[in-house]
């Protein structure tokens, strides 16, 4: 038996899927969920071999949601329509499913999904899926990160930088930092530019934090936040960081 | 009036009644035609911009041309009177600098009019093109499609036809009077009753697909029903609020819609719940209340008609609508 969760905010969506699956006997639906908070416990208790997914859901929607897993299942994506996630699976896709489908269509994907489980590519398609998929303008206004059991939606403008940190990046606010499974490429093409300025190849400081810069020795900066956080700058961006200050 | 004066003034400088008079009326007939010809020519052709030199070449050869015909053509008319040939050849200059100024005011005159024309068709054109443009707009406000919600719909229809195809066909039925009565063409304004019509058929579409998770409550105030508002108005305030509500939210959403009559207002408030700790920079008025705060202006001509407040975890859209006339 495979163990199958449906994620989707509508429950006659996630009805018709019941209905189509229940053609393949050998699968089983051990959850189904109406949000992606609901997803993320479903997923970490079950641990299920395949999650079918919706994008825009309540809070956080389908992408942010697989950001915040440790480990990520075999996911069909499933969406009525989303200029921006059709961009992301037109470029990257595992498989997607576009709402209405129809049970052929469903099949055929469910088809796909066993000639590709337990390799590892499967994974590591979604891991590039992620960190490359164009996203909607919205989700650049915030940072979902998980805390303990707990997921907070950090808005950007509480973000005072992000640092590189082996596979991931630390994302600081005035208290604490959180760990994101991305890059910094990923963060300097996403965020709002007017905002936020990659100083440094492992570092990306929020301009509406930073008080002063200071000259540590020749060309070698260090920029001075709010707080009294200190993030270094490199000879290179200096001068770009001064021309978008307007010095 | 003018071949009087002219032979008074020629007999007056010595010239004998009889050369006089014929002088006058001569000059005045050919100064008169080619006054009139000019005048013909720039009422129906003005040289462009790159051309004005030949305003000033016409004039001249004009000129040129009177004098010559004035000069010769006496000479047959009164032959032998040297005196009055004599006099003819002296004034040639002060005839000349008279006829071209002649010409010179005609041609003026009629570039001036052409100038006033050529505005005035001009504003014609820029308040034509604006009207197109305002309809334009309204009808592109008014059609605003949501492929999103379309292709949910029909997977919900979908889904319920293997379980309930009563409902299903309900819905198909639900969903097809909503279009047709989003694809209206004509901006006549509507009663608030009508719009609210339309309303719940997209309210109780959605109903369909969120189930529980959505309550709507009306609160009408019946003198209110029969109060006018541009058609279509509300669908995208009532949209907000649901979005909002259902993607910001992961408990029940309950939107309330209030309407009631205030004075010569007719007064329209939605309200539904929100996040306050999602990101402030997201919320406001979003693309459905700035294209209804755009209508309302290109209706009205006032920005002041929409307001949005928050309170606690209560959004609340206010629309005051003036009496149509």
């Amino acid at each position: 038996m495979k163990k199958l969760i449906l994620i989707d905010d509508e429950p006659l969506a996630r009805g018709l899927l019941a209905e189509y699956l229940s053609a393949h006997p050998d699968l089983e639906i051990v959850a189904e969920c109406e949000n992606g908070f609901e997803g993320v416990k479903a997923i970490a208790q079950h641990r299920p071999d395949l999650v079918f997914l919706d994008i825009q859901m309540p809070k956080i929607n389908g992408f942010e949601m697989l950001e915040l897993l440790t480990e990520c299942p075999c996911v069909i994506f499933t969406t009525a329509f989303d200029e921006y996630a059709l961009k992301a699976f037109e470029a990257n896709a595992i498989d997607y499913l576009l709402k209405p489908f129809s049970q052929d269509r469903l099949n055929a994907a469910i088809a796909k999904w066993r000639l590709q489980a337990g390799k590892d590519s499967v994974k590591q398609e979604l891991d590039t899926f992620l960190q490359t998929s164009a996203r909607s303008p919205e989700e650049y206004k915030r940072i979902v990160v998980k805390q303990g059991n707990d997921i907070r939606i950090l808005p950007v403008s509480e973000v005072l930088y992000l640092e590189a940190y082996d596979d991931y990046v630390k994302v600081y606010t005035r208290d604490q930092y959180f760990l994101k499974k991305k890059t910094m490429n990923y963060y300097e093409e996403v965020l709002d530019p007017s905002l936020f300025f990659r100083s440094h190849r492992s570092f990306i400081l929020n301009i509406q934090h930073l008080t002063r810069i200071e000259t540590l020795e020749k060309n070698s900066y260090i920029g001075i936040l709010r707080n009294g956080f200190q993030v270094p700058i490199s000879r290179s961006h200096y001068a770009q960081l001064k021309e978008r200050l307007g010095l | 009036m003018l071949p009087v004066l002219q032979t008074l003034v020629l007999h007056r400088l010595g010239l004998d009644w009889n050369p006089a008079l014929h002088d006058s009326l001569i000059s005045n007939l050919i100064l008169a035609f080619i006054g009139f010809e000019t005048n013909l020519l720039y009422r129906f052709y003005q040289p462009g911009k790159e051309n004005q030199m030949y305003r000033m070449l016409f004039g001249l050869a004009m000129a040129v041309f009177y004098c010559y015909i004035l000069r010769f053509l006496p000479g047959y008319l009164l032959p032998g009177n040297q005196e009055y040939i004599a006099f003819l050849e002296a004034s040639l200059p002060v005839r000349f600098v008279f006829a071209l100024m002649v010409i010179f005011f005609i041609t003026l005159y009629q570039w001036i009019r052409s100038q006033l024309t050529e505005q005035k068709e001009m504003e014609r054109r820029a308040a034509e093109s604006e009207q197109l443009m305002k309809e334009a707009e309204l009808a592109r406000l008014r059609q605003q499609l949501h492929p999103h919600f379309l292709f949910n719909s029909l997977n919900s229809i979908n889904a319920l036809i293997g379980r309930q195809p009563e409902a299903a066909r309900k819905m198909t039925q639900q969903l097809s009077d909503f279009l047709r009565g989003t694809l209206k063409q004509e901006d006549k304004p509507v009663r608030l009753q009508e719009e609210l019509d339309h309303l719940r058929l997209y309210l109780d579409i959605e109903k369909v697909r969120f189930g529980a998770r959505l309550q709507i409550e009306f609160v009408t105030s019946p003198e209110s029903l029969g109060l006018v508002l541009p058609a279509l108005l509300l669908q995208p305030i009532v949209e907000n609020a649901i979005k909002f509500g259902l993607y910001d939210v992961t408990e029940v959403v309950h939107i309330r819609i209030r309407t009631w009559q205030d004075g010569e207002f007719l007064c329209i408030e939605i309200q539904n719940p929100f996040d306050p700790k999602s990101e402030p920079a997201t919320r406001g008025s979003g693309f459905g209340l700035s294209s209804v705060q755009r209508r309302l202006q290109l209706v009205f001509a006032r920005k002041d008609l929409l307001i949005t407040t928050r309170q606690e975890n209560l959004f609340t859209t206010t629309l005051r609508i003036p009496t149509l006339k």
